[in-house]
């Protein structure tokens, strides 16, 4: 009997032993360990953290690992982990006002209180390939086989002196003039609704919108914000802040009635502020577009920043005309899990359907051939 | 990690509940789309998410389950969901529909009539029959609140203006006791008929849409048509070559380099049974 292509279970068995063996590559190299993914691709671990929304450097390591450096494949590894674990409580809200700063810049202002902080960063150097690298064998470099003093290296003597562990937000400096619309959560301020617990269903208030785009797909955040620097949504963006460390995540138990400090997380933080011409109700001001993210990721903090403040044209009465202003466009296709398995579906079999049209074509060609006879 | 680490059936009982809730509440509004919140599964978005929720919500130690993927048990795809349900709950599977107490299916209901008692689960990538004519779900909202569906009548009519008939193979829009247009998923028009009046409970999950609508059993679904072009099936100008078959639905087979075509029955275990 003809068996058309149908895989049976071998079939499966074999291609994933496949995949092992491919993931290994060469046998007379060490194996890469979760250890090493962690610390020395903690930018790819972040990037999986975020887009996975789970916080677990070692599981995202693992999940790079296993994923043959796939960070797409390796944030939906970690996602369907992170289904199967119970929700035991809610975190209280972080503070990133409060949070250990590893690095910190305000493009609107020269100076700020608590200085501009350059940390780990590349933004000032010259991307040369280092050659260095390739020669794997030298010895570590004492100086930097322990961490630095976080914030130790300032960029202005006002800064040296007087830094604090906690620099003020720039944006509530400018708050106080009023030149900044203020967002202070109202009186009796709901709890969000939750993403991962109920659907997003549109419109969509903010909140939910901040949590699509925190776990979006960077590259997509990346090309919507850049659509909005050049024409399609004007929103006049300053980097009002962008700070990047770590931050207590605490929970109140139940039993103790107090908060309890679980541990540390690493976030980036992009306070985004734009311009605003004011309407009837408000006058002219500064506004805000926000970007939060696991680990150092300023890409993608700003360009969510850009992606918030464009999709809030309706709340702010501009014109909505572009893609990155509508949110069941912008919001609908930011998850890369989503989009990722739905493009690639395409490769499961569709033959019935095709079948189906098959025979629909035969008809109408054959209608069509009647017709010019 | 062993299996032991995950709960029958892979979800936690939290989330089978509401996903139970979501399917009650389709049962009791036939055809229409109930939001849940879907859960990422270890499988993509687009290999049948929504139909694996449906399955490990309502899966029971003694079911028997059957899974198809283009009317067959053995493609890889329901090769892969088999294993895995099986692998995380240990019921017992099988490929005969008559044998099944609930049957996953992608693109295919079986030949074979469904009994009472059966439930089909229906992997389902867009729940939404409109979503070609109108993408803002907050417009199709309305549309479905006020029985709006003007647009999906003109849109059958254009095609018979544009080809003399409807040009809607699968997925074929279908009406619900007279009140929800629905998505029969992309079943071929050729299955269409049989969800009408089914004495099994239809389940549809659409997992990266978050939508479930289901069909109770005994639900009257009319294919939408016109009086003057009604309803039709599909039709092969051939009979299987395994089984000889001219009732069921055929997959076209290429045998050779010179493009000879054999036809057999999509649904391999109605035919292997013949």
């Amino acid at each position: 009997m003809y068996v058309a292509v149908k895989g049976g279970e071998r079939a499966i068995d074999s291609a994933d032993q496949w995949v092992r063996t491919r993931r290994r590559g060469d046998r007379t190299l060490a194996e890469l360990t979760v250890a090493q993914i962690q610390e020395q691709l903690h930018r790819s671990v972040a990037r999986v953290m975020a887009e996975g929304a789970l916080y677990d450097p070692q599981l995202a390591a693992l999940a790079i690992k296993q994923a043959a450096g796939d960070l797409v494949e390796a944030a939906f590894l970690l996602r369907a982990y992170r289904t199967t674990l119970p929700r035991l409580a809610d975190s209280l809200p972080v503070d990133t006002g409060g949070m250990r700063i590893e690095r910190r810049i305000s493009a609107t202002f020269k100076e700020v209180p608590g200085g501009q902080i350059l940390g780990p960063t590349t933004d000032y150097g010259q991307r040369l390939l280092d050659f260095s690298l390739l020669d794997e064998n030298a010895l570590p470099d004492p100086r930097e086989s322990v961490h630095r003093p976080i914030g130790a290296v300032a960029s202005s003597p006002v800064a040296a002196t007087g830094r604090v562990s906690t620099p003020p937000r720039v944006t509530e400096l400018m708050g106080r003039d009023g030149l900044l619309e203020s967002e202070q959560a109202p009186v009796g301020d709901p709890a969000p609704a939750d993403l991962t617990r109920e659907p997003l269903r549109f419109p969509a208030a903010r909140p939910l919108r901040l949590q699509a785009l925190a776990r979006g797909d960077e590259g997509y955040l990346l090309g919507l914000g850049y659509s909005t620097q050049r024409g399609y949504a004007h929103t006049h963006p300053f980097v009002g802040e962008l700070r990047v460390g770590r931050v207590e995540v605490s929970v109140i138990a139940p039993e103790l009635g107090f908060p309890v400090v679980l541990g540390e997380i690493e976030l980036t933080e992009c306070q985004m502020i734009n311009q605003f011409a004011g309407s009837d109700e408000a006058p002219p001001m500064f506004t805000r577009g926000y970007g939060l993210v696991f680990g150092q990721g300023e890409r993608k903090s700003i360009a969510m920043a850009l992606v918030d403040r464009a999709l809030r044209a309706a709340e702010l009465g501009e014109p909505e005309t572009a893609p990155a202003q509508d949110q069941e466009f912008v919001l609908s296709h930011c998850d890369n899990l989503e989009a990722s398995g739905f493009v690639q579906h395409l490769k499961l079999p569709h033959h019935v359907d095709f079948q189906s049209e098959l025979e629909l074509l035969r008809r109408l060609r054959a209608d069509h051939g009647a017709r010019e006879l | 990690m062993s299996e032991s680490a995950f709960n029958f059936a892979y979800l936690d009982e939290q989330t089978k509940r509401m996903i139970r809730r979501s399917i009650l509440k389709a049962v009791a509004i036939p055809g229409y789309q109930v939001p849940f919140a879907s859960r990422e599964m270890p499988l993509p978005y687009g290999w049948g998410t929504g139909g694996l929720q449906l399955t490990c919500a309502i899966i029971g130690p003694d079911d028997v389950l059957k899974v198809i993927d283009q009317g067959a048990d053995d493609t890889t795809n329901a090769v892969n969901i088999r294993r895995f349900i099986a692998r995380t709950t240990g019921v017992q599977t099988t490929t005969h529909t008559t044998e099944a107490t609930l049957i996953q299916t992608r693109h295919r209901i079986p030949e074979t009539p469904l009994k009472a008692g059966q439930i089909m689960v229906f992997q389902v990538p867009q729940p939404e029959p409109m979503f070609r004519l109108e993408p803002r779900e907050t417009e199709r909202r309305r549309m479905h609140a006020m029985a709006d569906y003007g647009l999906m009548q003109v849109r059958l009519y254009e095609d018979i203006a544009r080809h003399g008939r409807v040009a809607t193979t699968y997925d074929y829009p279908v009406m619900v006791e007279d009140r929800y247009l629905m998505s029969p998923s992309p079943i071929p028009k050729f299955d269409v008929p049989k969800l009408n009046q089914s004495p099994a409970l239809m389940l549809f999950g659409a997992g990266r849409e978050k939508r479930i609508h289901a069909l109770p059993p005994y639900t009257r679904v009319e294919p939408l048509d016109f009086d003057d072009f009604p309803f039709e099936r599909q039709r092969w100008d051939s009979a299987c070559a395994l089984c000889g078959s001219r009732e069921s639905f055929l997959d076209e087979m290429i045998m050779d380099d010179a493009g000879t075509r054999q036809f057999i029955c999509s649904d391999t275990d109605w035919c292997g049974a013949r």
